[in-house]
């Protein structure tokens, strides 16, 4: 299988409903299958990555672990909207400390999460070749 | 232009379901190609035989399923989505243990990795769902 940039467009709130718990299994096959794997977090995805969560009295599994495994899988690209953030009373602080081990660093961990505005969200999304938004 | 076409959303539910399908007769209609059809999340419960609208109403899947039969198409469903769903062949069925199978002719079930390779494969995937 040849590789290409793939850009996940993650939109949605974690639980109720199912779109970002599917759409993490995606990504990680991807990765499997040795794509240039980024995600983006728009709207309320941005609260997919946010820490502490407790999905325990909506009986859905919480999945937010399963972020911090993605630096293992190469994924060490997360694009996180500032005015989505902004927009929700969010800041950086809130969200996950999500890392990654930069192999050409001597393995320096490093943030995976890279703030960027609505002008920079769409200059990167310019660069990928296959975008799909859940 | 080769076309992955992603439906993300359930028939009836949703009218992304019909606009896959009018994109897909489109596009051949045009002279594309299309390399796969794939069913994720609710988009799976288009490959079921068992639906029985209203008399007077459309049957999205039997749809899909003359058109892939006209066209040769690719129609994918995502098996993870598909269990957590009902949705079964006859093997998966019997290895399961069930009673009945669902799959509408021209429909198949397989991993999330044919998405991936629609992704590789194709000039434009284009995704159908919110």
């Amino acid at each position: 299988m040849s590789t290409k940039n793939f850009l996940f467009v993650n939109r949605k709130a974690p639980y109720g409903t199912v779109y970002a718990l599917e759409a993490l299994e995606v990504v990680l096959i991807s990765a499997a299958f040795e794509q240039n794997v980024s995600l983006a977090f728009i709207d309320d995805g941005v609260y997919q990555i946010t820490k502490g969560q407790n999905s325990r009295e909506t009986g859905m599994k919480n999945f937010s672990p399963t972020f911090r495994a993605l630096g293992d899988y190469d994924i060490t690209k997360l694009y996180v909207s500032t005015e989505s953030l902004t927009e929700r009373g969010l800041t950086v602080d809130d969200l996950m400390e999500l890392t990654y081990e930069d192999a050409d660093d001597d393995y320096a961990e490093k943030p995976s999460i890279i703030l960027v505005n609505r002008e920079e969200m769409a200059a990167m999304m310019a660069e990928q070749e296959v975008i799909l938004s859940f | 232009m080769k076309y992955t076409i992603l439906v993300n959303e359930g028939p009836y539910q949703h009218q992304s379901a019909d606009t896959a399908l009018q994109f897909a007769r489109a596009a051949l209609e045009k002279g594309h190609k299309i390399f796969r059809v794939f069913f994720y999340h609710d988009g799976v419960n288009n490959g079921t035989r068992l639906s029985v609208p209203p008399a007077d109403d459309r049957l999205i899947q039997k749809s899909w399923s003359e058109l892939a039969e006209k066209h040769g198409l690719d129609l994918v469903i995502c098996i993870a989505a598909a269990q957590r769903r009902g949705l079964m062949d006859a093997d998966e069925a019997k290895r399961q243990g069930l009673d009945a199978n669902n799959i509408a002719p021209g429909f198949r079930i397989s991993g999330l990795g044919q998405l991936v390779e629609g992704g590789t494969q194709s000039d434009r995937l284009v995704v159908f769902g919110d």
